[in-house]
């Protein structure tokens, strides 16, 4: 009897350890609660690290402050996979039960917090950057915020501009094969098809592809460009195997294709570089005195950062600062759901580096897009020269809202102009 | 108290027969507080403690489960095991409802749920055949390649697991009325299902199939000569294991309510084997222990330490585990229980 009681109070024992750390103490309503969701693990773990910074710098400006209320953040690391994204939401929201929710960064992960938000009316989850369309271009959730971009947006003006300026009329994509990538190139490729230019094959890779031979010789000869939207080390990758094996056709980029692990590239390829257009949401050497303040206070509070902030960094920025700026207008009030708060955030227009941004009918940006091309700068360095702005880029690019929709959603057949 | 020292003595014994004296957990109703505790565990905890740390410790616990019963009884150490439950999961969401009209079948639950654990252990099976020809490191890599294989095929593939995306807004069925999603509900039916498959571990293993598993793991050339059948024995147990394994697969899409090809991943198929290991092979509670500890780690070593370095302590606090307990957790406690029982024996 003496052995039993003895087992049964060292189970006892452990049991009500576990139980114990169950029930969490509860909370006043003397600070708001900000979650921010990035990628610290996994292939994108650099650029969730830099995320992280653009949502520290917008709460440092406002000294952890807003609506009179302390802002306290908790941070939540996804690995870019939904689970993943999901896994670390629910803890969020759950668990720490936080006021707002920034994130998360990658685009399939965007689509299932979207999902997860309708779950959770009682909180605003405000995006990162993840940039696929239909996170809120159809059945969007009321309480999901996007004050960035998407990737269809990033690419208004390219089509045009390849096809027009460059005079590029038949051309392959190359691109990484989930939901942002399709984004992307439905972005390049309505304005491009519109104005009579042919996507003739459309090249989909694993994200982390190592051998592009099997695609680069199927590329037909007779193309007069490459539409490529690959993210870093896939990028270099490809154009290495693709200049090895005697490409020469000119490079269209996607968004985050021709960036510096791209243009710090030494040899032939440099001279191939230049002259290729690319767009997205930010450009690194705009000359513009609001961006310029922002770079110069990026690099002196994160001296161990990138040089120049990221296109993570910003979209981060922006979203904690829409935030911030939102919940001062309001004086903090959060009852009856954040009524005030997401009323405030529908329909505000809010100042960013990159100019003016508000949000549409689905809580999705309004905002600037920048036109680049690769130059070389005086001392030889390759670097994106803003050729164009393009102002208040809407999520339809411009078209009636009901013939957009009637495309259907994107996917790798949709759009297709062979 | 006199047989546990005679044990000892006999382990101590040079040239000792028995290999490993079998591991000593509390027996019958000292397992009443536990039970009693996962049965109100939902009373004092949250939706999220009740849910995602409870119901998600339970069903890494049914899939590291299902490896325990193969590594520690069959001696096969398969890493396809998160392969068969995502097996499962995804043709649940095939044959039933998902985001994804155009490939969803969208059949009524009676017939997609025993289909999809039906198609997930035949895979099971398959895995077995082939495996079973293999031993040691080599059933390990030849299991490791199934999974790698399996998770590309489904990345790639869109007419049939809808590559990158998968599937979304796959919903447990609503059975008798019940919205299972629910978190007292969902707790309950993880619980039941988890207390089912810890049942019938025991019972295999003490039955004949067990036996004979467990023989054909100390020495297949013996159990041959006696007349077995080994590799029909061995791939009956990668069946059994299986068709845990999908019970695990479904229990985890209904949380999640949604499958791709992430869940599948080698980062997932790793994890399995670190929970069971982390938990102790040497019992099938073993494998529960290590997912609860698995799932407090993956949520709350964020909160310990700040930023990048998060996963710095969960990987310092496997290695530890394993430094200083071969067994595992399993391990520490019989080694904090062996402490106790020797201060006491003076008084016994």
């Amino acid at each position: 009897m003496t052995m039993l009681s003895r087992r049964s109070l060292m189970t006892a024992a452990a049991v009500a350890v576990l139980a114990w750390g169950a029930v969490g103490p509860a909370q006043a309503q003397e600070t708001i609660k900000m979650g921010a969701l990035a990628t610290l693990e996994g292939a994108f773990a650099v650029l969730g690290q830099d995320s992280m910074r653009g949502v520290k710098l917008a709460l440092q400006q406002h000294n952890y402050m807003a609506g009179g209320k302390k802002i306290e953040l908790i941070e939540g690391s996804s690995d870019a996979s939904p689970d993943s994204a999901i896994r670390a939401a629910k803890k969020l929201v759950e668990q720490d039960k936080v006021d707002v929710l920034v994130g998360p960064l990658s685009g399939s992960e965007g689509l299932a917090i979207k999902d997860y938000a309708k779950e959770h009316l009682g909180t605003s989850f405000v995006n990162g950057t993840s940039a696929a369309q239909d996170t809120t271009l159809r059945d969007p959730a009321p309480n999901f915020f996007r004050f960035t971009t998407d990737g269809a947006q990033w690419q208004a003006g390219l089509g045009e501009y390849a096809f027009k300026n460059k005079g590029y009329k038949k051309v392959v994509t190359v691109a990484e094969d989930y939901s942002f990538p399709y984004t992307q190139v439905l972005g390049f490729m309505n304005d491009f098809c519109r104005l009579g230019g042919h996507v003739v094959d459309k090249f989909w890779v694993p994200i982390g592809n190592k051998d592009y031979s099997s695609i680069v010789y199927s590329i037909p000869s007779d193309v007069d460009a490459i539409y490529v939207a690959l993210g870093g080390a896939d990028a270099v990758n490809f154009l290495t195997q693709y200049e090895q094996a005697g490409g020469d056709k000119p490079m269209i980029g996607g968004s985050i294709t021709v960036d510096q692990t791209v243009l710090g590239t030494k040899g032939k390829k440099r001279d191939y570089l230049i002259g290729t257009p690319s767009a997205g949401p930010i450009a690194d050497n705009w000359d513009n005195p609001e961006w310029k303040k922002f770079v110069k206070a990026y690099q002196d509070a994160f001296p161990d950062g990138f040089p120049s902030p990221s296109l993570f960094a910003h979209g981060y920025y922006i979203s904690t600062l829409a935030v911030l700026e939102s919940l001062d207008a309001v004086k903090g009030d959060l009852s009856n759901d954040q009524a005030k708060l997401r009323e405030y955030m529908s329909t505000h227009e809010f100042d960013t580096p990159t100019g003016k941004v508000h949000l549409d009918q689905n809580r999705q940006a309004v905002a600037d897009i920048f036109l680049t091309e690769v130059a070389a700068n005086d001392k030889g360095q390759l670097f994106n020269k803003v050729v164009k702005i393009i102002p208040q880029v809407n999520q339809t690019l411009g078209m009636d809202r009901d013939k957009f929709l009637a495309m259907g959603p994107v996917s790798r057949d949709n759009p297709s102009c062979p | 108290m006199a047989s546990i020292s005679d044990d000892r003595a006999r382990a101590a014994a040079p040239g000792a027969a028995v290999e490993r004296a079998p591991l000593r957990l509390p027996k019958g109703w000292a397992y009443l507080p536990l039970a009693l505790v996962l049965l109100t565990f939902p009373l004092y905890a949250n939706g999220f403690w009740i849910v995602q740390i409870g119901a998600y410790s339970m069903i890494l616990g049914i899939i590291a489960l299902s490896l325990m019963f193969l590594a520690g009884y069959g001696g096969m150490v398969s890493l396809a095991q998160m392969s068969v439950a995502g097996c499962a999961a995804y043709f649940f969401a095939i044959l039933g409802h998902s985001s994804a009209e155009a490939i969803s079948l969208g059949w009524s639950a009676w017939l997609t749920l025993p289909l999809s654990l039906l198609i997930a252990t035949a895979f099971a099976t398959m895995i077995g055949l082939l495996a079973s020809r293999t031993a040691g490191i080599y059933t390990i890599m030849i299991t490791l390649a199934i999974a790698v294989a399996f998770f590309y095929f489904t990345r790639q593939n869109y007419d049939l697991f809808n590559g990158f995306n998968g599937f979304a807004q796959v919903e447990p069925p609503h059975f008798f009325g019940l919205d299972w999603r629910q978190p007292l509900p969902f707790f309950y039916l993880t619980l039941v299902v988890s207390a089912l498959c810890y049942a019938a571990v025991v019972y295999l293993r003490r039955s004949t199939f067990g036996l004979t598993v467990q023989a054909l793991r100390d020495n297949q050339r013996r159990m041959r000569a006696l007349g077995y059948h080994v590799t029909g024995h061995q791939v009956a147990a990668y069946a059994a294991s299986g068709f845990m394994a999908a019970l695990g697969g479904l229990l985890l899409v209904w949380l999640n309510t949604r499958i791709s090809p992430g869940t599948i991943g080698v980062g997932p198929v790793i994890d399995i084997l670190i929970i069971a290991v982390l938990g102790g092979l040497r019992h099938p509670i073993g494998p529960f222990v290590g997912a609860l500890a698995f799932v407090l780690l993956d949520n709350f070593a964020i909160d310990l330490i700040d930023r990048e370095r998060f996963n710095t302590v969960i990987g310092l606090c496997f290695l530890a585990v394993v430094l200083f307990s071969p067994d595992g957790l399993l391990g520490l406690w019989e080694e904090a229980r062996a402490a106790l029982t020797r201060e006491r024996r003076p008084r016994d």
